[in-house]
């Protein structure tokens, strides 16, 4: 690793096609030919579908086919539920795509959509998470295989026994993924093959997926996803999309285009789910906590079970000989949740991190005090050690850099002309793990060299980042290195998810890079026209990583006013410092972690799916009313890391920071808040009535 | 979306004309409100008549003193005006409070007084609305109404004027001039638009086919010291949860004129007559603020999730009614 690519800024690679507008997303390849497709969302909650009248639809000029349960082309049934689209005439949710007109302009698909009848069997729906629900229950696992339950020692006799104790119920509300882009794709079928241009985080997954459902042999079907705008998860798994787009072609024997509306990214996509989560502390009157206990309660669909592993994230991060965490789940007549950026962590953090702050305001300690003086040795749930651990470094050295010395404690001590001014700080950790992936590397004839795997940039700056990781590990300047990412013909490679992306494909590519070097080495004479390659995967080395707790950790600091009479609550600063094992490249390290503390204070102040019960869906699914923190919500942020050096890792020594930017975010605002105010808002958002409202409020 | 025809007139008789001629037709300004609601089916006109080309443009002052605002300025050259900046602060700022500079530089005079409600339930032709669909019921009135009305709403509509700029010309006493088949009349901004009643769909006073060419704001010296506080629910980019338009001639302590106008509270712009009628002739003090937004708003009757609007737009009252104040010594 002489060449030293690795750690250096640099800007996007596909930057200046991005901002000329030359760079082509899912819909936006030239074809010949082309129709349009436009999903028809289902008006009743949960039912049967008795009747559709396509006539009006196909009466708009223009209109080709609508696409139904009644002549759709068949699909396998045993993928996964959530893709078994217009198969069955069950309606599950509101929104539910229960067909599709394909038209020759994107107008006339739209008008056609509004005209086609459909008539229903109705029955009565539950779509309130409640924590008293009759229909709780315990799901077998949680996400992704993590265990429903856990208990160490006797909580509730330490519990009972604690000098001090808290215990406190936070409530999220339905949170949901917009990225940029829709998910959009464009299909097309050629000579029994299967082409799509489509808006994922994983082109490899979506290819398994078209070839089976179609049932069509995998390498009949490709996947190109170049550039993508986004996702935040809820395009890490194939999705309704791709699955409509593909039967449309099929149907009409002609390329299909489908983006989905802003509207219909509210619901079938997935969502966060909200969760209601009860947290109880007990410790010593010095804050040294003897039990902790975590229940959550979210919600799932009938369709198909989610369960987040929203109480996970209590199960490693402060230590408590007695202690216990457990997921309970109720299936609504709602949309299937799904991941949405730090599913499980994020929310989970917002619980537990205010309460940390809760318990140190009870034990009248700092609170980042109390989170050192609760720092475990090994990890508390599985009794590994930590790879590495820099939870105290990050804490430590944010407080110096955010000035928290000087904070007075007193809740609602400090005011500026109309505003209370306070400050809350919040511990963070996201699990730094690796899925296989597979490589190539090429050396070619004239010096260049080519590297291949199918990885995804969502916009995250990954296909940056693999290139000069590849050039460091071929030992060569990154000038010589021609990447190649984003379809499913090249090396299958695993999503750009959970923060594993980076991990995952660069360790494929660096196996692969120093396997050609080696190659080379031993190579005598010019190399044959088509270059030498060689490939790499990851499976076994993975399978062999000896158990650790490997996780990422972060801090963040935030500064918020609020006004006294309205409520009104602005971020003045915000901080994060993180642990996040090697930086490849700040520029992009830095726009990943500010996305995410920014999505945080969304979470925090902003973003909340306002479901009506009589209709089963959310009413606000637009970004006029769904509000998502704007650019002058976000006054000051900075995100620094620690040097961290962690060789228990991946060969480049990444844990991935896609997510840890927004765990725990939402407790820093609520905690500032708290200082700011007096008053504990426990669910989120802090809107503004849930200030000006209160009694204690000045 | 529906087929439609589209006819881009470059006079003001034959736009007319145009529109009275055919009961699905729409006039087309800066097309950020219609061409959403366009999209989403909630309306579906046959025919746009683009008023872009008119010769409506330009803010011109009047001898008499204030400003004719033509109906097609856009709402970013307006909140520029240095008459405006000079003049009328409250205007300048109400314009500026709103939507996003991409929407600034498109969205037209008139066609910010005309916009729809953002109610939800409106927005949405899956579910119930009256106003939207007449007779269909009023899902908001149950439903999540946050947003929505505290005074002078109806058991059929609890749906809000979302404008911010409105608000500001309630309280400046503006006047509208309106083109219709029949010739031309002015109509006092504050009867411009309507209470929901028992026919939510008609919002304003305005027959149909008829066209506003211009709106005059009157003299107001004391209008140099106004302000427009806007609370939302992000710093920007979003409705007003409440908006508060003022201005306050003091005599003295005492008050000699004000002007009080509520924004996100109605169907309407509120223009808070009984609070005026309260502060005028008095000595100010905050305290007597307070007492005059009590008054406007004893008839509020606020919705489920709406309760909080009281305290607010009674607090917002006080903090722009005193800082006026202040601002004088």
């Amino acid at each position: 690793m002489s060449a030293g690519a690795v750690g250096r800024a640099h800007p996007r690679l596909e930057g200046p096609e991005k901002v000329t507008g030359t760079a082509r997303y899912a819909v936006e390849y030239p074809l010949e030919d082309v129709t349009y497709g436009w999903a028809v969302p289902a008006a009743a909650v949960r039912g049967r579908i008795t009747r559709i009248d396509p006539d009006p639809a196909l009466a708009v000029p223009g209109v080709l086919a609508v696409l139904h349960h009644g002549n759709a082309p068949r699909l396998s049934p045993d993928v996964e539920p959530e893709l078994y689209l217009l198969q069955d005439p069950a309606v599950h949710y509101r929104g539910q795509l229960v067909a599709l007109v394909v038209a020759e302009s994107i107008e006339a698909a739209r008008e056609g959509a509004r005209q086609v009848r459909i008539d229903y069997d109705t029955e009565p729906h539950s779509t309130v998470l409640t924590a008293d629900h009759p229909g709780l229950y315990r799901p077998e696992k949680v996400n992704p295989s993590y265990p429903t339950d856990t208990s160490e020692g006797d909580f509730d006799a330490a519990f009972d026994a604690a000098e001090v104790r808290v215990d406190a119920t936070y409530r999220t509300p339905a949170y949901h993924n917009n990225p940029m882009e829709p998910h959009a794709t464009t299909a097309q079928w050629r000579d029994g093959r299967l082409l799509v241009h489509d808006s994922n985080q994983g082109s490899t997954a979506v290819q398994a997926a078209l070839a089976e459902l179609f049932g069509i042999p995998r390498d009949s079907v490709r996947v190109i996803s170049e550039h993508v705008g986004g996702g935040f998860g809820s395009k890490g798994y194939p999705k309704a999309a791709v699955v409509l787009a593909s039967l449309a072609a099929r149907q009409v024997d002609r390329p299909v285009r489908l983006a989905l509306t802003r509207q219909q990214l509210f619901g079938p996509i997935g969502y966060r789910t909200p969760t209601i989560q009860r947290v109880r502390l007990g410790s010593d009157a010095d804050g040294r906590i003897a039990a902790i206990c975590h229940d959550a309660i979210s919600q799932t669909s009938t369709i198909t079970e989610f369960a987040e592993q929203t109480a996970v994230y209590t199960r490693s991060m402060y230590a408590a000989p007695h202690r216990r965490t457990t997921h309970r789940l109720v299936r609504l007549d709602v949309p299937t949740p799904f991941w949405m950026r730090a599913p499980g962590e994020c929310p989970g953090a917002y619980a537990l991190e205010s309460a940390m702050d809760e318990l140190a305001s009870a034990c009248g300690i700092d609170p980042i005090e109390l989170r050192v003086r609760n720092e475990p040795t090994v990890d508390p749930d599985q009794g590994h050690p930590f790879s590495s651990r820099n939870l105290v470094a990050c804490l430590i050295r944010g407080a110096r850099r955010f000035g928290w010395g000087d904070r007075d404690p007193r809740p609602g001590a400090r005011r500026e002309g109309r505003w209370l001014v306070g400050t809350g700080v919040a511990g963070a950790s996201y699990p730094a793990r690796a899925r296989a992936s597979a490589a190539t590397a090429t050396a070619l004839p004239d010096g260049g060299y080519l590297v291949r795997i199918n990885a995804t940039d969502i916009g995250t700056g990954a296909r940056t980042a693999l290139w000069q990781i590849a050039a460091d590990a071929l030992d060569v300047p990154p000038e010589r290195v021609t990447i190649r990412i984003g379809d499913s013909d090249l090396p299958p490679a695993g999503v750009a998810g959970g923060s594993m992306g980076t991990a995952s494909w660069s360790w494929a590519l660096t196996r692969a890079c120093q396997e050609l070097r080696d190659r080379l080495g031993h190579h005598s004479g010019s190399l044959p026209p088509e270059g030498l390659t060689v490939a790499a995967s990851t499976a076994d080395e993975i399978r062999a990583q000896k158990p650790m707790a490997r996780y990422a950790y972060g801090a963040h600091f935030v500064e918020v006013r609020v006004d006294a009479e309205t409520g009104e609550v602005r971020v003045s600063r915000m901080l994060g410092v993180f642990a996040v094992g090697r930086v490849v490249n700040p520029t992009t390290a830095r726009s990943q972690l500010i996305g995410g503390m920014t999505m945080g204070i969304s979470m925090a102040l902003h973003e909340e799916g306002l479901l009506d019960e009589r209709y089963g869906d959310w009413v606000n699914h637009d970004f006029a009313t769904y509000h998502i923190a704007g650019c002058a919500d976000v006054e000051q942020i900075e995100a620094e890391w620690v040097a961290e050096e962690d060789s228990d890792l991946n060969p480049t020594g990444v844990k991935g920071l896609g997510e840890i930017g927004i765990v725990g975010s939402a407790a820093a605002i609520a905690n500032a808040v708290r200082h700011a105010t007096g008053v504990r808002v426990r669910d989120l958002p802090i809107r503004l009535e849930k200030l000006a409202g209160s009694s204690s409020f000045t | 979306m529906r087929e439609f025809r589209y006819r881009r007139p470059t006079d003001v008789d034959e736009a007319v004309a145009l529109l009275d001629a055919d009961p699905d037709a729409a006039y087309l300004a800066g097309g950020t409100n219609l061409v959403d609601l366009m999209k989403l089916g909630v309306q579906r006109p046959d025919l746009l008549v683009d008023v872009n080309r008119l010769p409506l443009g330009g803010v011109e002052p009047l001898p008499e003193g204030g400003l004719r605002v033509g109906a097609t300025v856009r709402n970013s050259e307006l909140a520029a005006h240095p008459v405006v900046r000079r003049d009328y602060p409250v205007l300048a700022r109400a314009l500026l409070a709103a939507a996003s500079g991409q929407v600034r530089n498109m969205a037209t005079t008139a066609g910010n007084l005309l916009q729809r409600t953002r109610c939800f339930y409106f927005q949405d032709t899956g579910k119930a609305c009256n106003k939207r669909d007449p007779g269909s019921g009023c899902a908001a009135r149950h439903g999540q109404n946050r947003e929505l009305a505290i005074l002078d709403w109806s058991e059929e509509c609890v749906a809000t004027h979302p404008s911010d700029l409105a608000v500001a010309l309630a309280a400046l006493d503006a006047v509208v001039e309106v083109a219709e088949p029949e010739g031309t009349r002015d109509v006092p901004f504050v009867e411009l638009h309507r209470s929901p009643g028992e026919h939510p769909e008609r919002e304003t006073t305005l027959r149909r086919g008829a066209l506003i060419t211009a709106v005059r704001i009157p003299p107001l010296p004391a209008a140099r010291r106004s302000a427009y506080l806007k609370v939302r629910d992000r710093a920007s980019f979003a409705f007003a949860v409440g908006s508060v338009a003022a201005v306050l001639d003091l005599d003295g302590d005492v008050v000699r004129d004000v002007r009080l106008a509520y924004g996100a509270v109605a169907h309407r712009p509120w223009r808070a007559y009984r609070a005026e009628a309260e502060l005028r002739g008095r000595p100010f003090t905050p305290e007597l603020a307070g007492q005059a937004a009590d008054a406007e708003l004893a008839a509020a009757r606020p919705l489920r999730h709406n309760g909080f609007k009281v305290p607010l737009i009674r607090a917002v009252t006080v903090r722009a009614l005193t800082e006026l104040a202040e601002s004088r010594r």
